[in-house]
C-alpha cells in the first residue's frame, strides 16, 4: 500500500504564487511568517503527517473506535499519536497567542491541516472540533470560563466537541429541544444529542462539550437557543478534573466511513452547564464560527482528493495490464492507457484547482481579519462570504468524485478494502453531508450570498475574472493558455447568465431559482477553480520564460490547466443551461406521481 | 559543559538519487534536502544531555553553501542554542570539514563533539576520526550508548563482532550509530523560537583553513540494472553456477 507524500511543491507554489503568502506576512501580527519559517513549518508538519498519522489511517479504519459501557476506546496508536500531536504544538497553530496559540495566519495553517487530514482524516476531526469549541469560547465566554478551560484546550490536554444535532433537529436547528434550567450560577442540561464527533474517547482526561439548548422561557425557533459548556468531568479549583458530570455517551454510530472517529450519541441528565455569552444567542455564536467550520470541511475535500490521487497514481504505475495502443506488444503499466490517464488527470487537475481556491480564500480570511484598510477589509470579507459555500460544497463534491475515480483506477482491486482506495471514498462521503449538505451550501450561495444582496459580490468577482482573462491571459504567447482563456471567458459568461436568472426568479419563483442551486454551485466551483488554474498557468509560463529551476513542474502546471479547461471549464455552458432552463421539470411531478409503479 | 554538534545538509533519505547526465556527480537541483539522519541522532543525544543537566550549551555547526542555514535552523528548532555556518561554495571533502571543525573547536573549546558516523550522501565515515586526530583528542566512533561522567565518558560502540564498551577522556569526539537514540519531532513553538536564536556565518579564510579538494571525482555512475534471473534445473546446476559463474562459493 502506497504511503502519503505531502505535496509540498504544489503547496508552496499555491502559497507563494497564487495566494500571496508574502502579502499576508505583511499584515499586522503575522510578521513571523517569513518564507524560511513557513518552509520549516511545512516540512515538519509533512514529517509528522507521513510518519505518525498516515501509518494509522488504514488500521484505524479497520479497527474503528469501540464503545463499551459508556466508554470509547480509539484504535491502537491514536492515543500516542494524539499525545505527539499536542507535544508538537500543532493543536493551536493559528490560535490567539494570548492563550498559548502560535498566532499563525490561516493561509499557513491551511496546508498544515490539509496534510494532517490527508494522512488521517478520522484523526484530524478531533483537533478540528476542539478548535471550533475554542473559537466559540474565545468569542463569547466569560473571563472565568476562559481561564478554566482554554489553556487546557489550547495545548490539547482536553478536547472539545460541538453538540448541535438532535434526532429531530438536523439541518433545521430551530427544532432543538434539549433543556437548560438555571440553578444558581449554572444551568442543568437535559436532552439527547446525536452525531457528536469525538463525543467520548480515551485520548484525554477531560472533554469539554459545547451544547445548544433551550431555557424554559425561551422564544420558539432559532431565537430561543443558548450555548452552554458542559464538561465531562467537573473542574476542581486547582484546575484538575473532579467529579463526573451527567454527560454520558449512550452509544457510537456504525458508519460508512471515518471509522476511527467515534460519533457519539450523548445523553445529558441534569448535567451541569455554564452559559456562553447571553441566553438565546447560541445560534448567532454558531453562525460566527460557521465560515471557519465550513472552510475546514471544504479543505477535507482537497485532502481526501490528494490522498486518493496519490494512491491511484501509485497503482497505475505498478499495475501491468493490456498493451500500449501505439507501440506495444507486451503488457504495460496501466498509466499508459488513455482512459486511465484521463482519470488521473481529472483527479490531479481538480485537486490542484480546489487546493488553489481554498488557499486563496484562506488568504482573504487573513486579510478580512487583520488588514487596517477598511475598504480592503470589506472586499475580502465579501469574497470570503461568497466563496465559503463554494469551497465547502464544490471541494467536497470534487473530493468524493476524485475518491470514486480512485477506486475506478484500481479496477476490481479498488472494491477490495486491502488497497485502501475504498476507504478514501467511504471517508470522503461524509464531507458533502456534515456542516451543511451540498444542498444547504447551494441554497446559501443562491439565497443569502446572491439573491439577498442583488448579486453585487458575485458580479464584482466576475468582473475581476473577466478583466484577468482579457488583460492578462490574452497577452500570453502560449497556445494552451489561449484556449484556457477562451474556456474561462465562456465560464464567466455561463455564471453571469445564471446569476441574472437567479436574480430574476429568486423573489417571484423561488422554486425555479433553488431547483438549480446545486448545478449552479458546481458551475461557480468549476469556474472559480478554472480561474485559479489559469492564473497558475500564466505564472508558470513566466517561470519557464525566466528559466526558473524545475521547468518540469511548470510545464506540467500549464498542461494540467489546459486539461482542466478542456474537460471541466467546458462543462460551464451546459451547467448554465441546466440552471436557467432545467427548473420546471425538477418540480413537474405531483408527489403521488413518484409512487406510480 | 559545552557540546558541539556538526550537521550536514544532504539529499533527503526518501529521494531516489539520480546521477547527473555528464557523470560528474549526483543531481541536487530541485531535490529535497534535509539534515543527515546520523547528525539528527547526534543532535538528539546532545539535547538529551542538556535536558539531563549534563550539557549547558549546544552549538550546531554546518559547513557548506548558504542553504545550510535551513539545516541549522532545524538544528536550532530541535534544541541547539546557537549555530555557526562555515560558508563555502567549494566541494567540501572530509579532510576540509575536519580542519574547519578543528578551527571551530579551538575557538569554542567544547568538551564533547558529537558527529554522525557518516553522511548518507558520500558515506565517507572519515570526518569524526580525522577531527580527533587533528585535535589529538580521544574518540569513540559508532556509539550506541553514551554515559557521561566527570572528565570522562563511557561509550558503547557497535563493532563487527558485537558491542565494545570503552572509557574516554574528555574533551572527546563521539560519532553516532543508528541505535543511539530515536530523534524527536520538532515542535511548532520551537520552530518559532529557532528564528530568534543566533546564527553566525564564518568563512574558511577567516578560520585560516584551506579547503581545496584533495580528491578528484573521475566519474559517477548508476549501479548496474538488475538482470533477469534464470531458472536452474536442479541443485547441482545451482551449485555449479554459484561456483563458476557467480564465484561466491
Amino acid at each position: 500500500m502506497s504511503a502519503y507524500t505531502a505535496p509540498l511543491k504544489d503547496m508552496r507554489f499555491v502559497l507563494n504564487e497564487l495566494a500571496g503568502l508574502a502579502a499576508v506576512a505583511r499584515l499586522p501580527g503575522y510578521q513571523d511568517t517569513t518564507p524560511d519559517t513557513a518552509d520549516a513549518i511545512l516540512e515538519e508538519a509533512a514529517k509528522f503527517a507521513t510518519e505518525v498519522l498516515d501509518p494509522l489511517n488504514y488500521s484505524g479504519d479497520q479497527e474503528g473506535s469501540n464503545w463499551n459501557d459508556g466508554s470509547v476506546t480509539t484504535p491502537r496508536g491514536f492515543k500516542e499519536a494524539y499525545k505527539l500531536f499536542c507535544e508538537g504544538g500543532w493543536s493551536a497553530l493559528s490560535l490567539d497567542p494570548e492563550w498559548g496559540g502560535q498566532g499563525l495566519p490561516k493561509l499557513l495553517s491551511t496546508p498544515v491541516t490539509e496534510m494532517i487530514t490527508s494522512a488521517n482524516m478520522s484523526f484530524s476531526l478531533c483537533p478540528m472540533l476542539t478548535q471550533g469549541a475554542i473559537e466559540a469560547m474565545l468569542l463569547s465566554g466569560t473571563a472565568q470560563l476562559k481561564k478554566t478551560f482554554l489553556p487546557k484546550m489550547f495545548d490539547g490536554t482536553w478536547t472539545g466537541t460541538m453538540n448541535l444535532t438532535e434526532p429531530q433537529a438536523g439541518s433545521d436547528l430551530a427544532l432543538v429541544r434539549t433543556k437548560a434550567v438555571r440553578t444558581g450560577e449554572h444551568y442543568l442540561i437535559s436532552g439527547q444529542k446525536i452525531f457528536i464527533t469525538f463525543g467520548e474517547h480515551d485520548m484525554t482526561s477531560n472533554i469539554v462539550h459545547l451544547v445548544l439548548a433551550r431555557t424554559p422561557d425561551a422564544p420558539e425557533g432559532v431565537r430561543g437557543i443558548s450555548l452552554f459548556i458542559v464538561p465531562k468531568f467537573m473542574v476542581k479549583p486547582d484546575g484538575s478534573p473532579g467529579a463526573r458530570n451527567a454527560a454520558n455517551c449512550a452509544s457510537i454510530e456504525h458508519k460508512l466511513g471515518i471509522h476511527a472517529s467515534p460519533t457519539a450519541v450523548m445523553v445529558f441528565e441534569n448535567a451541569v452547564g455554564y452559559l456562553v455569552g447571553e441566553e438565546n444567542k447560541g445560534l448567532a455564536y454558531m453562525f460566527i464560527m460557521m465560515n471557519a467550520a465550513r472552510f475546514g470541511v471544504g479543505l477535507q475535500g482537497v485532502s481526501i482528493a490528494e490522498r486518493a490521487f496519490q494512491r491511484a497514481l501509485a497503482y497505475a504505475r505498478e499495475r501491468v495490464q493490456g498493451r500500449d495502443l501505439v507501440e506495444g506488444t507486451k503488457a504495460v503499466p496501466i498509466i499508459r492507457h488513455p482512459d486511465v490517464r484521463r482519470m488521473l488527470m481529472l483527479m490531479k487537475s481538480q485537486t490542484e484547482a480546489a487546493r488553489a481556491l481554498a488557499y486563496v480564500v484562506a488568504a482573504s480570511m487573513d486579510f478580512s481579519l487583520k488588514t487596517t484598510n477598511k475598504e480592503e477589509q470589506k472586499q475580502h470579507q465579501a469574497f470570503v462570504e461568497l466563496m465559503i459555500p463554494v469551497v465547502k460544497g464544490w471541494s467536497t463534491e470534487t473530493g468524493t468524485e476524485v475518491a470514486s475515480l480512485g477506486v475506478q483506477v484500481h479496477g476490481g482491486m479498488g472494491f477490495i478494502e486491502e488497497t485502501g482506495a475504498a476507504q478514501h471514498l467511504r471517508d470522503a462521503r461524509i464531507t458533502t453531508i456534515y456542516e451543511g449538505t451540498t444542498g444547504i451550501q447551494a441554497n446559501d450561495l443562491v439565497g443569502r450570498k446572491i439573491a439577498r444582496e442583488g448579486g453585487v459580490t458575485i458580479k464584482a468577482w466576475l468582473a475581476v475574472v473577466s478583466a484577468f482573462e482579457k488583460k492578462e491571459l490574452a497577452k500570453s504567447q502560449s497556445a494552451d493558455i489561449k484556449v484556457i482563456g477562451q474556456r474561462l471567458a465562456a465560464g464567466v459568461q455561463a455564471v453571469s447568465e445564471s446569476v441574472d436568472f437567479i436574480l430574476a426568479t429568486a423573489g417571484k419563483d423561488p422554486n425555479a431559482a433553488f431547483a438549480g442551486a446545486v448545478p449552479f454551485l458546481r458551475l461557480v466551483g468549476i469556474v472559480a477553480g478554472g480561474w485559479q488554474m489559469a492564473r497558475a498557468a500564466l505564472v508558470s509560463e513566466q517561470k519557464l520564460l525566466d528559466k526558473a529551476s524545475d521547468p518540469g513542474f511548470y510545464s506540467a502546471k500549464i498542461s494540467t490547466a489546459r486539461f482542466y479547461a478542456d474537460q471541466l471549464l467546458s462543462q460551464a455552458p451546459g451547467l448554465a443551461a441546466t440552471v436557467t432552463s432545467g427548473a420546471a421539470s425538477v418540480m413537474a411531478l405531483a408527489e403521488d406521481q413518484f409512487l406510480a409503479a | 559543559m559545552k557540546v558541539l554538534v556538526s550537521v550536514k545538509r544532504v539529499v533527503d533519505f526518501n529521494v531516489k538519487v539520480r546521477v547527473k547526465a555528464d557523470g560528474s556527480g549526483v543531481e541536487t537541483a530541485n531535490v529535497k534536502m534535509s539534515m543527515n539522519p546520523f547528525d539528527e541522532i547526534a543532535l538528539e543525544e546532545a539535547v538529551r544531555l542538556k535536558e539531563a543537566g549534563v550539557a549547558t550549551e549546544i552549538v550546531a555547526v554546518s559547513c557548506g553553501v548558504q542553504a545550510c542555514q535551513e539545516t541549522l535552523r532545524t538544528a536550532l528548532a530541535i534544541g541547539a542554542d546557537r549555530a555557526i555556518l562555515v560558508e563555502s561554495g567549494e566541494e567540501l571533502q572530509p579532510l576540509a570539514v575536519a580542519k574547519l571543525l578543528k578551527a571551530i573547536c579551538q575557538k569554542e573549546a567544547p568538551q564533547l563533539v558529537i558527529l554522525g558516523k557518516q553522511a548518507i550522501d558520500d558515506d565517507s565515515n572519515q570526518t569524526g576520526q580525522m577531527l580527533a586526530a587533528l585535535l589529538g583528542w580521544s574518540q569513540a566512533t559508532f556509539a550506541s550508548k553514551v554515559a557521561m561522567e566527570k572528565e570522562k565518558a563511557t561509550v558503547t560502540r557497535e563493532v563487527d563482532g558485537g558491542l565494545e564498551t570503552i572509557s574516554i577522556k574528555l574533551p572527546a569526539i563521539v560519532t553516532t550509530d543508528l541505535r543511539l537514540n530515536e530523534p524527536r519531532y520538532v515542535t511548532l513553538p520551537n520552530i518559532m523560537k529557532a528564528k530568534k536564536k543566533p546564527l553566525e556565518t564564518l568563512k574558511p579564510e577567516t578560520l585560516g583553513v584551506d579547503v581545496c579538494p584533495r580528491l578528484i571525482t573521475l566519474k559517477v555512475v548508476e549501479p548496474p540494472k538488475r538482470k533477469a534471473g534464470v531458472k536452474v534445473a536442479d541443485a547441482r546446476a545451482l551449485v555449479e553456477k554459484l561456483r563458476n559463474e557467480a564465484k561466491v562459493i
